[in-house]
């Protein structure tokens, strides 16, 4: 029992849990389905943050253009709705019936070639999937293969973001411009704006973030996980220890990028539009905020953080429209210097330690009078001690310097 | 450049920072099993002449042959793959992982991407670890975080995860610096161990522990090799101790 116990605590499987049940049955039970729609909402930037949690966090690269990735999924499951919502019948009074309506507006009279493959689903999950890693391989492979790191590495992701977003408002007969993408009705035949397809499309959402983050804590206690950990701490060690350092980056790049992929694709299906104003520079630093306040160390805080910040996101921004950005601000100022691990990292060495005391307290008082004391204070007293252990670990994070990309910077100066 | 018996064969290597020339085509042969210390004034150039063999800095001219293959133009990861390990200077070990995870990292497979995935740390790499373990004197600490480790006990540390690749050039950057008496007998030992099988080059600056250890040895000065020989005869050499021994 206590082995399956320190098996579950090891490999974060209990946290896991207690998340699948909040979002496949407290939320649910809880929510009617507009607000539900609201939680997949939030659900698909969480996983953004999960693939921020595996780049950032564990590989120490920071990535400002996540919103580029979120949006090639996004815009390759828009572009299959799109055709099929574009059937000859339903754009029968434009000038070239059967090609979608932005087009048609823009003087095209057929459907560019690019477009045809966008009619199979079979292709678009793929493409959801395969482009944005393409791109992240890419990008990836140039930057780290040439020891582009740290700030600079943020700086040209930024750049991406802002490419695409020019591109696609430049090019607005073949990617609907600066409205994107709208008017998305079905996916197979199947009405996405019903009350019962939006139930389906959370769950479908919740199952797949959660698999994600299995996905990626099964990662994370491979080796090649350790290895992240160990290059983030002395990247020169790791290479001169036999491994190809840039690759181990452009994987964890294509992790992330392949995960806010399908976070983007989720959001159009749940959403029904997708629009450069949602993957562009503000977007893409959104994303992580997200990760920052539930905790880049932490998969799960991640999710939270997602939640958290959007639930506060919708609050604010009805309530004080104004002043959100601001807030946004000042929120992920705070979250990097006070507590570089966000929420999770406030768990840790915070809760938990109190949570074990109360454990204790609680143990030595339900102890029968003739039991053996001792035993139960012994209880008690390890999980607390193994607390200063905790927060030692958290201070070595934290003294990375707080975005944790200092130490890469001068690492690569040198 | 024919081929050698040697185990490195460093010809002609010069490199270039701005024009000053921190090595000035400089050569360099170490037999197999050799045991080699390099020792020279700060600024000499010594280790530079690492970094260049390790491929962390690249050569302006000259060449690098370790077992007759060329080295210069070798990413660093396919220089270590090759056999040839690095320490470095200030003990460069992962803080925050376990002494078992830091050398169980350092084994040579599952070096690839996909590798790292599927790897498993099985028997084999159990017991290699166990071994290393015994040699390099942390057998009971296995489980302690690395960080927590006395500064001797890093050194010894990172000397072992080059262990776990089973180089056949270890090249050692000031191993005993900051150790405590005993310690450094124990150091000295541990490295006669090492190259019964593999050849050794070892930095250093401690005299007493240069003759401890040393096969032969290299004075290095200004970028280029002053004189090599047995420690007596280098320690004799009127040209070595107006640079170096004299101060």
């Amino acid at each position: 029992m206590d082995a399956f116990k320190t098996w579950l605590d090891r490999s974060g499987l209990a946290s896991i849990a207690i998340l699948a049940v909040l979002l496949l049955v407290v939320f649910p039970l809880a929510m009617d389905s507009f607000r539900l729609n609201l939680v997949g909402k939030y659900l698909s930037y969480g996983f953004v943050a999960v693939g921020l949690v595996m780049l950032w966090g564990y590989g120490g690269v920071l990535s400002l253009g996540q919103g580029v990735f979120f949006g090639l999924g996004g815009y390759a499951m828009a572009m299959f709705l799109k055709l099929e919502a574009s059937d000859p019948q339903s754009t029968a009074i434009q000038s070239t019936p059967g090609i979608p309506d932005f087009m048609d507006w823009n003087q095209l009279t057929a459907l560019p070639l690019w477009w045809e493959p966008f009619n199979s689903f079979g292709f678009t999950l793929f493409a959801v999937v395969a482009v944005p890693v393409l791109l992240a391989f890419i990008i990836g492979y140039a930057m780290f293969k040439r020891r582009v790191g740290g700030v600079y590495f943020a700086i040209i992701t930024q750049a991406v973001a802002l490419i695409l977003t020019v591109l696609i408002i430049g090019q607005q007969g073949y990617t609907g411009g600066v409205n994107g993408m709208t008017d998305l009705r079905t996916l197979l035949g199947w009405d996405i704006r019903s009350d019962e397809a939006k139930t389906v499309l959370y769950f479908v959402t919740a199952a797949l973030l959660l698999a994600s983050v299995l996905l990626c804590r099964w990662v994370q206690l491979s080796k090649l996980g350790t290895l992240l950990l160990a290059m983030r701490d002395k990247e020169d060690r790791v290479r001169f220890s036999g491994y190809d350092v840039s690759m181990f980056k452009v994987f964890a790049f294509c992790l992330a990028a392949a995960l806010s992929a399908i976070g983007g694709a989720m959001f159009t299906l749940q959403v029904g539009f997708m629009s450069p104003t949602l993957i562009g520079i503000v977007p893409s630093i959104e994303m992580v905020i997200f990760a920052a306040v539930g905790g880049r160390m932490s998969l799960v805080g991640a999710v939270y953080g997602a939640l958290l910040v959007n639930f506060g996101k919708t609050y604010f921004s009805e309530t004080f429209p104004d002043l959100w950005l601001f807030l946004m601000a000042a929120l992920f100022i705070g979250v990097v210097m006070a507590f570089p691990n966000g929420l999770a990292g406030l768990y840790e060495s915070h809760v938990k330690p109190w949570l074990a005391r109360r454990k204790g307290a609680a143990a030595k008082a339900g102890e029968p009078p003739a039991g053996t004391p001792g035993e139960a204070g012994q209880q008690a007293s390890a999980p607390a001690s193994s607390s200063p252990a905790a927060s030692h670990s958290t201070q070595a994070v934290a003294a990375d310097g707080g975005l944790g990309i200092g130490t890469k910077v001068s690492s690569q100066s040198a | 450049m024919s081929n050698t018996d040697f185990v490195l064969a460093v010809e002609d290597l010069t490199v270039s920072f701005d024009g000053f020339k921190a090595i000035d085509s400089l050569n360099l042969y170490v037999d197999r099993g050799e045991l080699r210390v390099v020792i020279g004034p700060n600024g000499a150039g010594k280790t530079t002449l690492l970094d260049l063999i390790c491929g962390k800095t690249k050569a302006s001219a000259g060449s690098i042959k370790f077992k007759n293959q060329e080295m210069t133009r070798l990413p660093e990861h396919m220089i270590v793959r090759a056999g040839i390990g690095r320490k470095f200077q200030t003990p460069s070990i992962y803080e925050n992982l376990s002494v078992f995870k830091n050398l169980e990292v350092s084994y040579p497979r599952g070096r690839g991407v996909f590798g790292a995935l599927g790897f498993k740390c099985d028997e084999a790499v159990k017991a290699k670890v166990d071994e290393i373990a015994d040699m390099i004197g942390l057998a009971d600490r296995l489980e302690l975080e690395a960080g927590l480790l006395s500064h001797g006990q890093k050194q010894w540390l990172e000397i072992g995860m080059l262990l776990m690749q089973d180089p056949e050039l270890l090249m050692l950057d000031e191993p005993i610096a900051g150790m405590s008496a005993r310690e450094r007998e124990l150091t000295a030992e541990l490295l006669k161990r090492i190259c019964r099988n593999r050849s050794v080059i070892v930095i250093e600056h401690d005299m007493e522990f240069v003759a401890r250890i040393a096969h032969k040895v290299t004075v290095m000065h200004q970028g280029k090799i002053l004189a090599e020989g047995a420690m007596d005869k280098v320690q004799s050499d009127p040209k070595v101790i107006d640079v170096y021994l004299g101060h």
